[in-house]
């Protein structure tokens, strides 16, 4: 340790850093790489051996088998995601606001309720919803999967609006109530507009969460007329086996709203994955 | 008290005070205190009043279920009879109860090992300070956010006993091929593979935040003492972020014994039993067959459920004592 600490070394040390970094970081990302290639395979392909490590010959069949097949699963998705992005903000926002700014008896408690619903076993939750949803007669509505999809989601936006809220310093609510607004007008106006980077986590979260479930689909929606396209793969992994390049053409399009909001909201995601374990 | 059920809110504090100076200022306050706690109150009513609609009473349901003797026509009419401790009893002494625990046990601390120790050594690569390594960060999140069935039916497909990329890379160093989700031997193992590679972004990113929060002159006081980069990460950076790694093994625990998707999609729980969790079991009993048994499904469910909540409550008490 006694190698001098500035100078030219540590530019290079950074550079083979920085190559190491890639290897890993494309190691880790192999399946992801993998589906696509597959994706891209023509099916006489598919059982080569060994296999082509790269598309030489890229097929569409396999895309145009999603855009044959697979769009109304989309559009559901699409339809079910939003749904549960408002459902969650609706409930979890005012409610945040209350417990961190305006502290009703018994939020310790609340907190606490929330913190035990994250841990329970979706498919405890699948089964519960199961009769509830017979015995309404609501089984196999997509409305009905926005219920319990936003069971997923609810506790977590409180969490992170809580911990947002509480952060927000006093004076700024405490101005809006000397101007005269009233609780509903200050969160309204004041807190909520200062709280976007909360409301982009959350949105975000629910939506992934909404387009990714599969249990509360397989369950409560498998013979609706309108399905997400987690059954949609499911369906097709179940129907024709061989068909691989189906199967990965759709898992590759409904990965695009991960990709997407990695892209554009990279930072709210990290923050959201670190809500719960990391107190700042 | 009339005036604080008034609509518009007293203009100010000095307003409020003025216009209840004949009650008092401790009555005043009382008044806006209250006033405070019916608004609060507003605000919180209907999360309160869904948690019990959507939370509370699908667990009642469950409960319920696991004590009576249903069938699909007992939803329809309504007729099930009270059966009390047979269906946990009925599980408890299935064939499955014992294969299925101890896969979720090994499935969860298999997992959680790998997870952690992986994303641990990437947390303290990631520290140092390099060209691209916010992008790389960010692209190690993939994996966490691709919906479970895209992941599962990838690895399903990688691990194809013919025609898999890892049977061809094994088959180059002269690896004979491996049945890695049709075999017994094999079946936990490979869900085990593709679970570890889906949660090391969860443990990355929190434990990357944990080193955020170690003083750098710690590594510089260090390294000037002649403490090498392994005695540095032994005696600084690992006591150190122990908290963090706490919480974040804990809550990787009640997450890992939830896993459902990811062994369904890939192995449905077989062949046989070998890769059977309780929360596939569960919801093979309920759900997987022609004949449902929701009674004996659903007390599996509560056997999870009672597991998850003992480390839940563990892990709610350590994050309490860490913020105390």
């Amino acid at each position: 340790m006694t190698r001098p600490r500035a100078g030219r070394p540590r530019a290079g040390r950074s550079l083979r850093t920085t190559v190491i970094g890639v290897g890993l970081t494309a190691l880790m990302l192999f399946p992801v790489y993998w589906m696509i290639n597959v994706s891209l395979t023509p099916q006489q392909d598919m059982r080569k051996s060994p296999p082509d490590l790269f598309p030489l010959h890229p097929t569409f069949t396999g895309y145009q088998a999603v855009l044959r097949d697979q769009l109304p699963y989309l559009a559901t998705s699409l339809l079910i995601g939003v749904s549960t992005v408002v459902v969650t903000l609706v409930l979890s926002a005012p409610a945040a606001y209350a417990l961190a700014k305006l502290r009703p008896r018994g939020s310790g408690f609340l907190g606490l309720s929330l913190l035990i619903a994250q841990m329970v076993p979706g498919i405890v939750m699948a089964m519960g919803f199961y009769g509830i949803f017979l015995n309404l007669g609501i089984m196999h509505t997509w409305w009905g999967l926005v219920i319990a999809d936003s069971t997923l989601a609810v506790p977590f936006g409180v969490m992170i609006f809580t911990a947002f809220m509480s952060g927000i310093p006093d004076e700024l609510t405490a101005a809006a109530t000397v101007d005269g607004a009233g609780a509903w007008r200050t969160f309204w106006s004041v807190v909520l507009p200062v709280s976007r980077n909360a409301v982009v986590t959350v949105s975000l979260f629910s939506f992934l969460w909404a387009w990714s479930d599969f249990v509360f689909a397989n369950t409560l929606d498998s013979g609706g007329d309108l399905q997400p396209i987690t059954l949609g793969i499911y369906r097709y992994i179940g129907n024709n086996n061989q068909e691989w390049n189906s199967i990965m053409a759709t898992a590759v399009v409904a990965s695009i709203p991960a990709a997407v909001l990695l892209v554009l909201a990279q930072r709210y995601v990290a923050a959201g994955v670190t809500a719960g374990a990391v107190k700042d | 008290m009339t005036l604080a059920h008034t609509d518009r809110p007293p203009r100010s504090p000095a307003a409020f005070r003025a216009t209840h100076r004949t009650r008092g200022p401790q009555a005043a306050v009382r008044c806006r205190r209250r006033r405070t706690q019916l608004t609060a109150w507003a605000f919180v009513a209907p999360l309160v009043a869904y948690l019990a609609a959507f939370y509370l009473y699908p667990l009642y349901r469950n409960l319920d279920l696991s004590l009576r003797h249903y069938t699909v026509r007992s939803f329809v009419d309504g007729n099930a009879p009270f059966s009390g401790w047979a269906n946990f009893s009925q599980v408890l002494h299935d064939p499955t109860f014992w294969p299925a625990l101890t896969n979720t046990a090994v499935f969860t601390v298999a997992s959680l090992a790998f997870q952690y120790t992986i994303g641990l050594a990437l947390a303290v690569f990631f520290n140092r300070r390099f060209r691209l390594a916010g992008i790389l960060r960010a692209l190690f999140l993939i994996p966490w956010l691709l919906p479970l069935i895209v992941s599962s039916s990838t690895w399903a497909w990688m691990l194809n006993s013919e025609s898999g990329i890892v049977n061809h890379t094994l088959n180059l160093v002269g690896i004979a091929p491996v049945d890695w989700l049709t075999s017994p031997r094999w079946a936990l193992t490979s869900v085990i593979i593709a679970n570890i590679w889906i949660g090391v972004p969860f443990n990355l990113v929190v434990l990357y935040s944990g080193l955020q929060n170690v003083p750098a002159e710690l590594y510089e006081a260090a390294s000037l003492d002649g403490a090498g980069a392994w005695q540095q990460f032994r005696r600084i950076t690992f006591p150190l972020l122990r908290p963090v790694s706490a919480i974040t093994l804990l809550l990787g625990l009640v997450y890992t014994l939830k896993v459902f998707d990811l062994i369904w999609i890939m192995t449905r729980g077989g062949p046989g039993n070998s890769s059977s969790t309780l929360a596939t079991w569960s919801y093979r009993l309920g759900f997987g067959t022609l004949l449902p048994q929701f009674g004996p499904g659903a007390a599996v469910g509560n056997i999870l459920i009672l597991i998850a909540l003992l480390f839940g409550l563990l892990y709610i008490r350590i994050q309490r004592r860490q913020e105390a």
